[in-house]
């Protein structure tokens, strides 16, 4: 097996991790979510900005404390959505590894526009 | 339509989105693709929620199936990461976008898109393999790879790198703007443009959905377009219709449940033209 096959492989065994970590919270969020608001009226028709998703990690991560099931299903969303990002921070790892400059660059830079998208998304 | 409350909403959004997983997965076409014009037609979810939450389970599904593509020994990891550059910053543009076009436009590209991705993947011929000794561009980024066969293992190359290149930043914009995987269009580019062997076209393609819709997720998530009530049946019906999908029983008529698909997909397309074009969405 190649060098590159057995980072490849690591890094598909990582992704599943982390869509399956991410789908128990979901489901443990969807849980209490639908025992709490299971009986009120759904409000998809007309697309308002919710204030909790705007406020981003460390709103969400305060609504799980204060036991928000909203809260507990955002907190799996943005594990889902960390999830490839990790791979991409470990490739760039794995590169570094192998001493191959050339990617090392080529994965920052997808990186950076992942990282662009997710602390800067509010600007565009 | 019949009121419903959150719960019989959630399992309906739920059904469907499982439906629309286990088709996409046993026709190669993605469940998320038609999860949204459903959610639209058929509950009058509004189109961006609809295309937020279908973003999400793009990730779950393209994370959750990389594994299996890896053991296959297909995907070409440095071309992925190559290719990611153009699709990641096509989706940051496509998801910025996203908020700018009226949304009855949104609704015809949809449309227009969905009929195009189910056209492409019908097709499925592929074209041959760029000659293994071509050097260029493809050979400073050792894009060049081997895949197994039944006869040993075959070395493949990689043409026309800066035009596949442009196709990807384009599949990454329909990604971004529509919250869709548009791994067809990525298709498209590996194999038509770039002769990259199918198997390996598609195994690549798979590993750099879930990067580009993480892009897109930034943006969408700030915007509020990714609903934890909705996002969460539909991730959860998807992934679950697809993980089904993918361990079919060997006696499960495809050609069959394809033709459905094809047909469903085609009418739900042609709704989302129609609904635009007559301002409706």
């Amino acid at each position: 097996m190649t060098d590159d096959t057995r980072i490849e492989m690591w890094l598909g065994n990582l992704l599943r991790a982390g869509v399956i970590v991410s789908a128990s919270v979901v489901v443990a969020g969807a849980a209490w979510y639908l025992v709490r608001h299971g009986h009120e009226a759904p409000a998809y028709h007309t697309f308002k900005t919710i204030p909790e998703n705007t406020d981003g990690m460390r709103a969400v991560l305060s609504g799980v404390a204060q036991a928000h099931s909203r809260s507990l299903i955002q907190l799996g969303l943005m594990l889902l959505i960390a999830t490839p990002v990790a791979r991409v921070v470990f490739s760039l790892f794995a590169f570094l590894h192998e001493r191959d400059y050339l990617y090392v660059a080529i994965t920052a830079i997808v990186l950076g526009v992942l990282m662009f998208s997710l602390f800067a998304g509010h600007t565009i | 339509m019949v009121a419903m409350n959150v719960l019989e909403f959630s399992f309906v959004v739920m059904a469907i989105s499982f439906t629309a997983g286990y088709l996409g997965s046993l026709t190669g076409l993605g469940g998320g693709v038609v999860v949204t014009p459903a959610l639209v037609s058929l509950l009058g979810v509004d189109l961006h929620f609809a295309i937020g939450a279908t973003l999400v389970s793009v990730i779950a599904t393209s994370s959750g199936a990389a594994a299996a593509y890896v053991r296959e020994g297909f995907s070409n990891i440095r071309i992925g990461m190559f290719l990611e550059v153009a699709t990641t910053i096509g989706a940051v543009c496509g998801a910025a976008l996203a908020a700018r076009v009226p949304v009855n436009a949104l609704a015809v590209i949809f449309g227009v898109v969905l009929i195009y991705s189910a056209w492409l993947s019908a097709q499925q011929t592929s074209k041959p393999h760029a000659d293994p000794e071509s050097g260029g561009v493809a050979g400073k980024l050792r894009l060049a790879g081997s895949y197994p066969t039944a006869s040993g293992e075959c070395a493949y190359s990689v043409n026309h790198v800066p035009a596949g290149f442009g196709v990807m930043a384009g599949a990454g914009l329909i990604s971004g703007l529509l919250g869709i995987g548009s791994g067809a269009l990525k298709v498209l580019a590996m194999d038509h443009v770039m002769r990259i062997p199918f198997k390996v076209s598609t195994a690549t393609s798979n590993f750099m959905i879930g990067v580009t819709a993480a892009a897109s997720a930034g943006v969408y998530w700030s915007r509020g377009y990714i609903d934890p009530g909705l996002a969460m049946p539909v991730m959860l019906g998807v992934l679950l219709g697809s993980v089904l999908g993918a361990r079919r029983l060997a006696g499960a008529n495809v050609r069959v449940l394809r033709l459905v698909f094809a047909v469903v997909v085609g009418a739900l397309a042609l709704e989302m033209i129609y609904s635009g074009l007559a301002g409706r969405v």
